[in-house]
């Protein structure tokens, strides 16, 4: 027989996870298309009742983000700059339908490669808190994302929150998703960058991530020193297209070449760093 | 817990519901089939469209991905909520700028609009967009949903009293006259009217290309599943098991006998109690598949070890056309410019929100199908073959149809449900899946294409040769009339006195081709319009004024010998677009100059279009009667998808007839009660069905008149149980009631008929093979950004001949709507079998991707149209993808030979040029 829960608290839900497997439910906007119209194969523990686990609130050390924040309500949030790229993300993911129930934790547990929130989280540094019966842990996202489709959850956890540095909200931010078509599409390829700058404007600290180039979302840390203690717009797109991007491992798929993916990369990262630093790209007549 | 009879209480509309269903059951599925709620949609079941989309606590939200338990006392506002005794304002005003075409997307819109506005009761276009970027329409091209949403604030939601006067239809736009029920939810689709006791039909689909199959233990499998009533094959089909399109063609089964030869094809059907199917496991059925050798290209299925997918078409070659017109050859070796290109296109996916769905019944002995169609009869036809039923035995009563656009003239789930009625005796019902209707109707054909033209140094053209081979897929469905009908129009409106054009059709195991606006036209004009950009730059001419040159005038002859006498459009349309022309390219050029990473490019393309069938007979009757009681009835069989036939040929008919549009009552389609107004294809349907309409009023009041004994010329008036008629100052009252009724009631009634006057081509594709053709031109402007190699619109101008516009906003529907199928087919779609199976790897223009669109309606009177109108239907998206493809060349510098026009294949294009310089 096949087993539906709603627990009313996380102790409750981490007792049924402790005493059998489930699939978690939480906004569905994974799991109805995943299940399609076949029948209902695992057991489902259905999050929704836990409101604790929904809102950004803030301790010592963290801004922390509970795993059931939907994206419209990061959207709504105030946030200091760093987390524009993350806001104008949380705008992308699917629809506006899509985003005032799908959840922060849906978005990294589908571990889809083209996930929109992936590379903005990776620039700010996040790490995810797992917890069970047994106790919490806490994985940085590159850490707990492993593949595509795969995560270092085990059975029986599950993500409570997602924690964000404080020392990553220093900076200013800008996300760049290229798409097929203007609305509801699945990224090509997506750039995440947040750019810390000392008094002269030269770039102190620089956090770079692609998304849909690689089997997980990865950082760019060669660019992102070889970006340390540039100005102008100029020196830093010269900068972006000397730079081996060899982090990157793209596919060909329905929605482009590994090729073209390579390219427009490197071409929305320039334009997501200069978006993070207010600079207009070097544009002239040719 | 027992969660199968959980009940979850919560509030619909502001009035509370309960409900008792397992938590996890999709919102959509328990207001559709729980609450009977059946405004909102199901379109995808992913998230996909949007089409199910209602406000959770004033929230927009998808409701096939929300769990019911997440709904527990908490408020659900659907579509039937919007209207509160009266239409809102936001309803009243989709109807009013005829935001709603075939309706299915119109309540998701509705309800996502209407939250928007509840926050931003003004907004502008850019909010609108942002806010209704995740529900799609496949009908409209969304300019006219922006327009309604935007400007709903001016509305009082009053619609009362707008129908125009007597002798005002045609040539006004009023509502549409089946409009109301598309925004208040009451609409009935293919799946809104299941009866509750229905047998729920699934089929099983092949998962494969090309195998053979067989059954195990089917009976152990259906008595291991409670709830399973019958499961069928194609050894119980008692008729024929064979369908198509085309009867001469007929090679389809209904159900695969033993051997599969697409990916989706059908093998059994299961009909189950509803309460079954949600725990039904499909994938422990008892087949057992052998995969066998497979080609998926016409290159594959031509070489010499490829399996022929009929015995009796030898080289897979389904069928061929050819039109010869003096010397090709001879004219290209004298000419003095010459161009030669290859073009190849896509499959296309016709992605109309609303899958195929329907239910069956018997009454008494005969079958009764309710399914969303284009073609009544035509579905009537092949379910009796299929059943082994006299066609008497069978009705058709054709539900509201959520888009077609040549997909739904073929029958798809007709003689399933058909079959499962039969041989149970209880209703079956089918609502295909998302995947179901993509993998297993019908698609555009892809083409490869090669062709060239010349001309003199004059820039006048003085012959082209064209080759297409057209995919077909495994059966013919359409495929004939793809071969055909593209040899007659590959040389576009244009004076091509010499010409060599071929079309052939050949079998392969890739998706099913078929109908798909235009039928292989819009491709054939991509190669066309594409090299006449190349000719015009090798003559040195602006690629307008080269156009207008060479367009075909009246007393011009065809490339099948057909001199047209009058109403041709073709240089009307162009010369309307002349200073839209040069501003364009001004404006283009001052932008260039400023910029290097994104360039403006502009382009333009023309197109025509035969209406109605080729050379084939393709009547149209319809039928009208006066009631004892003084009612004008019109039995309007040309079946509206959308496009608005049941408004435009009522409006033919009440200015014939000489009535006011407000007095015309209209009986739909139903093959019981309504003649063969034919299918809703080929543009066929305002000029061939509206001029049966015309013809039919005409007798009607001819019949009146003379019972009255007065002049044609009086008029003629209905008031309860009288017709009243005027010649001067003398008036008569005819009491109808005293009068005999027919055995439906009418007092006076007429039925007439209208077949275009064609004649069949010859060996050489000489002859008339329409009485209509229907113009257009349009220009693209656009911006190409260089470095990403994505395109961006900025505006479409579009000129279209359509003879008389019997509704101007009808008109501009059509024209907006097929703008946004050729963006489409220029930009996104590429149908992949097996890998683009849903609506979001398979990409439709969604609201942020059609631009501007400025209509103009031209109107060159045609001799043989009703009131001078031509068809228009399809001739709106042909010109669109070849303007869009010129424009990224004059942007670019390049011409990219592959449609969809990719950001990967823009970019390849423009790094190959760049690494050329």
């Amino acid at each position: 027989m096949i087993r539906y829960a709603k627990p009313r608290d996380v102790d409750e839900a981490l007792a049924l996870l402790g005493e059998a497997r489930w699939k978690i439910l939480a906004g569905g906007t994974d799991f109805y298309p995943a299940l399609g119209n076949r029948p209902l194969s695992e057991n489902v523990l259905d999050i929704n009742a836990l409101d604790a686990l929904r809102g950004i609130s803030e301790t010592e050390t963290h801004l922390v983000i509970g795993a059931r924040t939907t994206w419209t309500d990061i959207a709504k949030h105030e946030l200091p700059p760093a987390f524009d790229m993350l806001k104008q993300a949380a705008r992308e993911i699917g629809s506006p339908q899509i985003q005032n129930v799908a959840t922060i934790s849906g978005n990294l547990c589908n571990a889809s490669p083209a996930a929109d929130g992936v590379p903005p989280l990776m620039a700010l540094d996040v790490e995810v808190e797992l917890r069970s019966l047994a106790g919490s842990r806490v994985l940085r996202l590159s850490d707990f994302i492993l593949g595509n489709r795969r995560i270092a959850c085990r059975p029986d956890e599950m993500v409570t929150a997602v924690l964000v540095p404080k020392a990553s909200l220093r900076g200013t931010s800008s996300f760049r998703k290229l798409g097929a078509r203007r609305y509801l599409v699945i990224s090509i390829a997506m750039a995440a960058a947040r750019m810390v700058t000392d008094a002269q404007g030269k770039i102190e600290t620089a956090a770079i991530a692609v998304g849909a180039c690689s089997a997980v979302a990865r950082r760019l840390s060669n660019l992102e020193s070889s970006l340390i203690g540039l100005r102008s717009a100029a020196e830093i797109e010269h900068a972006v297209m000397a730079a081996s991007l060899d982090e990157l491992s793209p596919i060909d798929d329905v929605r482009g070449t590994a090729t073209y993916r390579h390219a427009a990369a490197r071409e929305i990262v320039a334009r997501a760093i200069l978006g993070a630093l207010g600079l207009s790209e070097a544009e002239a007549a040719a | 817990m027992n969660v199968h009879g959980h009940a979850i209480t919560f509030e619909v509309n502001g009035a509370p519901a309960t409900v008792s269903v397992h938590p996890v059951t999709r919102l959509s599925s328990v207001l559709r089939d729980e609450l009977r709620l059946t405004g909102t949609k199901v379109g995808c079941d992913a998230g996909d469209c949007g089409a199910c989309t209602v406000l959770l606590d004033g929230e927009p939200a998808c409701a096939c991905l929300l769990p019911v338990a997440s709904i527990e006392g908490r408020s659900v506002q659907t579509v039937e909520g919007l209207a509160n005794g009266r239409l809102s304002a936001l309803q009243a005003s989709f109807l009013e700028h005829g935001a709603a075409q075939c309706g299915i997307c119109t309540p998701g819109l509705l309800v996502t609009a209407t939250a928007l506005l509840e926050r931003c009761p003004r907004p502008s276009e850019a909010e609108v967009k942002d806010a209704l970027g995740g529900v799609l329409c496949r009908c409209t091209g969304y300019r006219k949903i922006i327009t309604a949403v935007a400007e709903a604030w001016k509305h009082d939601g009053d619609l009362a009293s707008k129908l125009p006067e007597t002798g005002k239809a045609v040539g006004a736009s009023p509502v549409r006259l089946d409009g109301v029920p598309k925004v208040t939810g009451e609409e009935k689709f293919g799946a809104d009217s299941f009866p509750v006791d229905a047998l729920s039909v699934l089929v099983l689909r092949s998962p494969h290309h090309r195998a053979r199959f067989s059954f195990g233990d089917v009976e152990e499998w259906r008595r291991g599943n409670p709830g399973v009533v019958a499961v069928f094959t194609a050894a119980d089909i008692p008729g024929r098991n064979r369908f198509g399109a085309i009867p001469s063609f007929a090679d389809q089964p209904a159900l695969a006998e033993g051997m599969v030869r697409f990916r989706g094809e059908a093998v059994a059907l299961i009909a189950a109690e509803r309460i079954a199917v949600p725990t039904l496991d499909m994938a422990t059925f008892p087949v057992t598949w052998t995969e066998q050798p497979h080609a998926l290209l016409p290159r594959e299925a031509q070489g010499p070890d490829a399996v022929l997918l009929h015995a009796h078409r030898p080289g897979n070659l389904l069928a061929s056309g050819i039109v010869e017109h003096g010397d090709a050859d001879r004219a290209l070796r004298d000419a003095a410019h010459v161009v030669s290109g290859a073009f190849e296109t896509s499959c296309v996916e016709h992605a109309y929100i609303e899958p195929e769905a329907g239910f069956a019944r018997m009454d008494g002995d005969t079958l009764v199908v309710s399914a969303c169609t284009q073609a009544p009869h035509m579905d009537r036809e092949d379910t009796a073959l299929v059943l082994g039923l006299p066609l008497e035995k069978v009705r058709i009563v054709p539900t509201a149809t959520g888009g077609g656009f040549g997909s739904k003239i073929d029958v798809s789930l007709q003689p399933l449900i058909g079959l499962v009625a039969l041989k149970t005796g209880r209703p079956a019902a089918l609502a295909y899946t998302r995947m179901e209707s993509m993998t297993s109707t019908t698609k555009r054909h892809p083409a490869a294409m090669q062709a060239t033209i010349g001309a003199d140094v004059d820039g006048s053209i003085v012959g082209m040769v064209f080759d297409g081979e057209f995919n077909t897929g495994p059966y013919a469905s359409f495929g004939p009339t793809v071969a055909n009908r593209v040899p007659v129009h590959a040389s576009g409106p244009y004076r091509t006195p010499n010409y060599s054009a071929k079309g052939r059709a050949i079998h392969t195991n890739g998706p099913n081709g078929g109908a798909f606006r235009g039928f292989g036209v819009p491709q054939a004009t991509i190669m066309q319009e594409t090299l006449y950009d190349e000719l015009a730059a090798k003559l040195g001419m602006d690629r307008l004024e080269f156009r207008l040159k060479n367009a075909l005038r009246d007393g011009d002859a065809t490339v099948t010998g057909q001199k047209l006498e009058s109403g041709v459009g073709i240089v009307a349309c162009l010369e309307a677009l002349r200073p839209h022309w040069s501003r364009a390219l001004a404006d283009a050029e001052a932008f260039n100059a400023m910029h290097a990473n994104f360039k403006r490019g502009i382009g333009v393309a023309s197109c025509w279009y035969g209406c109605g069938n080729t050379s084939i007979a393709n009547p149209s009757t319809i039928k009208a009667g006066i009631t004892g009681d003084g009612h004008v009835v019109l039995h309007q069989g040309a079946v509206d998808i959308g496009q608005g036939a049941n408004t435009v040929i009522a409006q033919i008919f009440a200015d014939t007839l000489g009535v006011p549009l407000a007095d015309i009552s209209l009986v739909g389609a139903d093959t019981a009660v309504t003649p063969d107004a034919g299918k809703t294809s080929a543009s066929r349907q305002t000029y061939i069905s509206g001029k049966a309409a015309e013809k039919a009023a005409r007798a009607l009041r001819e019949q009146i008149l003379r019972f009255a004994n007065v002049s044609p010329g009086a008029s003629l008036s209905f008031e309860a149980g009288a017709a009243v008629v005027r010649e001067g100052e003398a008036a008569r009252r005819i009491d109808l009631a005293r009068l005999k009724a027919n055995g439906e009631g009418y007092v006076f009634s007429a039925r007439e008929s209208y077949d275009p006057p064609t004649e069949a081509l010859d060996e050489k594709g000489q002859g008339k093979p329409y009485a209509v053709y229907g113009y257009g031109a349009q220009i693209a402007e656009l911006e190409v950004d260089r470095k990403l190699g994505t395109v961006k619109l900025i505006k479409i101008t579009a000129a279209h001949d359509v003879g008389r516009a019997i509704n101007p906003l009808l008109v501009e529907g059509q024209i907006e709507g097929g703008i946004a199928q050729g963006i489409g087919l220029a930009l996104m779609e590429e149908y992949i079998t097996g890998r683009t199976e849903n609506l979001h790897d398979y990409l439709i223009p969604t609201i942020g991707d059609v631009p501007e669109i400025e209509s103009i309606i031209i109107e060159v009177p045609d001799p043989e149209g009703p009131f001078g109108a031509k068809g228009l239907g399809e001739h709106v998206l042909i010109p669109t993808a070849p303007a869009i493809l010129n424009a990224i060349r004059h942007a670019t510098g390049v011409l990219v030979t592959k449609v969809p026009a990719t950001p990967t294949r823009v970019l390849e294009a423009v790094r190959a040029r760049e690494a050329i310089r």
